[in-house]
């Protein structure tokens, strides 16, 4: 135990660093996925056929393949480039994106057609239907499936310590190391912290579900 | 395919079918100048990170390892490595899921809480945490710690997805079997669970491709599988041939989850029209 707090401060530096990945490869996953789930439901075939192929390519890639691109390929063809962190928050948010765009498109399309054909025979526009009719059904069954992949993605944040990003899994691991007498306590401490994260984010997900499921 | 009525749009006029095809065309134009692009990154001599200036990838000196048989014979090692512990994986994942569903709908509290306590566990921490875990801890060796990680973390996800399944259904299917005289145990496998396995089957397959991605991680927990096959091929050889070797991991992990994949959708479907 006492190791724990022997190293509270390297512990929670870790802490801090596993936030910022999931904060900021939320974000950019977010905008990612906003941007695709855009094309994949939009009358425009070819954008369509991209944000599809788009999709089908970055959710069949293992997350290890494209940090292995970002760390050791991509070095060599570029000059100059950004520390490590950044390489991470790019490979978690493109990695992260295809989730988040279909949570939304399934959001969208789970909306009944005849919703939007009542709000357009009663004379609203397409804006109006959008925003007044179709987007405040999808959000309320958007919103758990998009927290389920931000738990993912919290979890995936691990992999980034394995390249080189001093998060919880590279404190864990260095701990480990230089404490082989304390492996479990060390091991069990930092899976707490991610659990800090991700418990509270299942039951406010589960929360919501209750709440917003709607009787049809 | 033709354009339908969603329930963003309405099936398009004439106007809008012209104005439609005019953006397609100006997107295929960005995507081929993005695709140019690309291959012309790709052509010109490039400048690492180290200032040192190399051919470009396209130079066909590059290529030459993938001339050697001896080459693909390793890599073909790692991919039966990668689809061996997802192969085991798989099969040890869905056997826990149905444990651990039926234990958390146990009507008898002794056994409900503790499973329950337990899947939250190991479904809120990292796999990559759980196999450095079981590799230090348990000292199994590497092959053992990926596939037992694997087994607990999706065990437990798959066996949320099977309870779900199993609350979903008519609350009669349970009455029936019990009316018959089969016992809760035999209601619960006989009659529930095929169902539930079935209605949840879209979402069971999604869950085992992120297994056999998730194999990958025995790339940091050093499991000889493909990606570390991959990134030892072109320590070996040297950096020079390092975007080579990747290409050729991206493309064999891309056909291997797109099949499984396909796989996963055609059952989903088959069993659907069955069902209906």
């Amino acid at each position: 135990m006492n190791v724990l707090f022997e190293n509270a401060e390297l512990i929670l530096s870790g802490f801090l660093m596993t936030l910022r990945m999931l904060l900021f490869g939320g974000l950019g996953a977010m905008a990612l996925g906003l941007l695709v789930a855009t094309m994949r439901i939009s009358p425009v075939a070819s954008l369509r056929a991209f944000a599809t192929a788009y999709t089908e390519l970055f959710r069949n890639v293992p997350l290890t393949l494209i940090f292995l691109f970002m760390v050791f390929v991509l070095p060599l063809l570029t000059p100059d480039l950004p520390p490590y962190e950044v390489l991470a928050v790019i490979a978690l948010a493109t990695y992260t994106s295809p989730f988040v765009a279909e949570a939304l498109r399934s959001g969208i399309n789970g909306v009944p057609v005849g919703q939007a054909e009542a709000a357009r025979s009663i004379g609203l526009g397409f804006g109006q239907t959008l925003t007044l009719i179709v987007l405040p059904q999808a959000l309320r069954m958007v919103v758990p499936p998009l927290i389920n992949v931000f738990i993912a993605l919290t979890k995936n944040t691990s992999v980034a310590g394995g390249f080189f990003v001093g998060e919880l899994f590279f404190t864990a691991q260095t701990l480990a190391n230089a404490n082989g007498n304390a492996v479990i306590p060390i091991l069990i401490g930092v899976a707490c912290f991610y659990l800090l994260i991700t418990v509270p984010l299942g039951l406010v997900a589960a929360q919501i579900e209750k709440k917003v499921r709607v009787a049809r | 395919m033709t354009a339908q009525a969603t329930v963003l749009y309405d099936a398009p006029g004439p106007k809008a079918r012209s104005r439609s095809r005019v953006i397609s065309v100006v997107g295929i134009l960005g995507l081929l100048a993005l695709l140019g692009w690309v291959i012309y990154r790709l052509a010109i001599p490039q400048i690492a990170a180290n200032g040192a200036e190399t051919p470009p990838i396209l130079d066909p000196t590059r290529w030459e390892p993938l001339l050697e048989p001896q080459v693909w014979q390793l890599i073909g090692e790692g991919a039966l490595a990668t689809l061996g512990a997802a192969a085991v994986g798989m099969v040890g994942a869905l056997i826990l899921a149905v444990l651990f569903a039926f234990g958390r709908l146990s009507s008898s509290a002794l056994i409900r809480v503790p499973v329950t306590v337990i899947l939250e566990f190991f479904r809120g921490m990292p796999v990559l945490l759980m196999m450095l875990f079981i590799l230090l801890v348990a000292s199994t060796g590497a092959f053992l710690a990926v596939v037992i990680a694997l087994v607990v973390y999706n065990g437990a996800i798959l066996g949320e997805a099977l309870r779900a399944g199993i609350l979903s259904l008519n609350r009669g299917q349970r009455e029936a079997g019990l009316s018959i005289g089969l016992t809760p145990t035999r209601t619960r496998l006989l009659i529930e669970l095929p169902q539930a396995f079935t209605q949840m089957l879209p979402i069971l397959m999604a869950q085992l491709v992120v297994l056999l991605k998730d194999t990958s991680l025995g790339y940091i927990v050093g499991y000889f599988e493909l990606l570390r096959t991959i990134k030892n091929l072109s320590t070996f050889f040297g950096n020079y041939y390092m975007f080579t070797f990747w290409l050729v991991g991206a493309v064999i992990y891309l056909v291997i989850n797109l099949a499984v994949s396909w796989l996963g959708r055609r059952a989903a479907r088959a069993v659907a029209a069955k069902r209906a």
